[in-house]
């Protein structure tokens, strides 16, 4: 379990330590956008090898977080007024939930319909 | 390293780890649960970054809610075996990986070559804002980043400047609730219920 641990974290590290950070050598926005980046390839990952629905929609909650977190980040690091970007972040986990719940009940008739929620059996447009 | 970015480190693992983590999980329930620590990560860094409200909002509507329902979606899709297996498309495992890795180079990239432009630490923007940026060590700077009136200026940014996106979000949740209702209970007409279908087939 502790090597599962190790690489992302030398990863991260590595990434991190050529951010352009602050001045002061602490963390700035570019390491925000390195876990946003992170975080946006594995949910892409995720959504392309997975087969289950449910996983399919974990992978797209983390697309959609890493998005926020990149608005909550520019807002408090560039842009002029720090709660731009704070809402439309307020506005994605929104769209998140409606999205979720709609794609939750697609795939419960899905299940209804075939048994299963396996994206690659779902192929008949009726029934 | 002030405290603040000690902050940033401890939830950039627990969002990124937890994300990897579900990548190479196999079971469902397994990766509902690190998609819980990966959104609690996601939520500290809101707070890390001064964004007290859209941190507690995460916390309430990600993990109170979409996780719960992912964990029904779950329970109501696997009957038998809650621990399912998921076996992955075998044919595009190589391929999405490195579409995804092709992907978050590119991203990585752009962020970490990308000539951001920095609001300098002292640029006026409230004072939390402030005291935030500057980042204040230890509990003083997490209660200016909390304390702060973040709450009350969302509020008027969302019915003022916001109110037409806010109102369209509205009716679009309320769309979404009624077409969930209805997707998930209706049937062709003349079938059985959803829940009537599963208890004839759970019994047959």
């Amino acid at each position: 379990m502790m090597g599962d641990f190790s690489s992302p974290f030398a990863f991260l590290a590595q990434a991190a330590a050529q951010a352009a950070a602050p001045a002061d050598g602490g963390v700035g926005l570019s390491h925000y956008l390195v876990v946003s980046a992170l975080v946006f390839g594995l949910g892409i990952m995720v959504i392309i090898i997975r087969r289950n629905a449910i996983a399919l929609l974990m992978g797209l909650e983390l697309l959609l977080n890493s998005a926020g977190l990149n608005f909550v980040a520019f807002a408090k690091y560039s842009s002029p007024d720090r709660f731009d970007g704070q809402v439309v972040t307020l506005f994605i986990i929104v769209i998140a939930a409606a999205e979720a719940s709609l794609a939750l009940a697609i795939t419960l008739n899905i299940f209804n319909s075939l048994n299963t929620i396996e994206v690659d059996e779902a192929r008949s447009l009726k029934g | 390293m002030t405290f603040s970015d000690g902050v940033f480190w401890v939830f950039a693992a627990i969002a990124v780890v937890p994300a990897l983590l579900i990548l190479v999980s196999r079971s469902i329930v397994r990766m509902a649960f690190l998609l819980l620590f990966s959104l609690a990560g996601f939520a500290g860094l809101y707070l890390n970054l001064g964004a007290g409200f859209v941190g507690f909002t995460q916390v309430l509507v990600y993990i109170g809610g979409i996780l719960i329902l992912f964990l029904f979606g779950v329970m109501l899709t696997h009957k038998t075996d809650i621990f399912v297996r998921d076996r992955g498309l075998p044919g595009l495992t190589i391929p999405g990986f490195f579409a995804g890795l092709l992907l978050m180079g590119a991203l990585l990239y752009l962020a970490l070559q990308g000539p951001w432009k920095v609001r300098e630490p002292a640029a006026p923007g409230g004072g939390a804002a402030a005291a935030a940026t500057a980042g204040a060590a230890g509990p003083a700077g997490a209660a200016g980043a909390l304390g702060g009136d973040d709450s009350r200026q969302i509020g008027m940014k969302l019915l003022s400047t916001y109110i037409l996106p806010f109102e369209a979000v509205s009716i679009l949740l309320l769309a979404a609730m009624v077409g969930a209702t209805y997707i998930a209970r209706a049937q062709a007409p003349g079938a059985p219920a959803g829940e009537a279908a599963l208890e004839k087939e759970a019994s047959a």
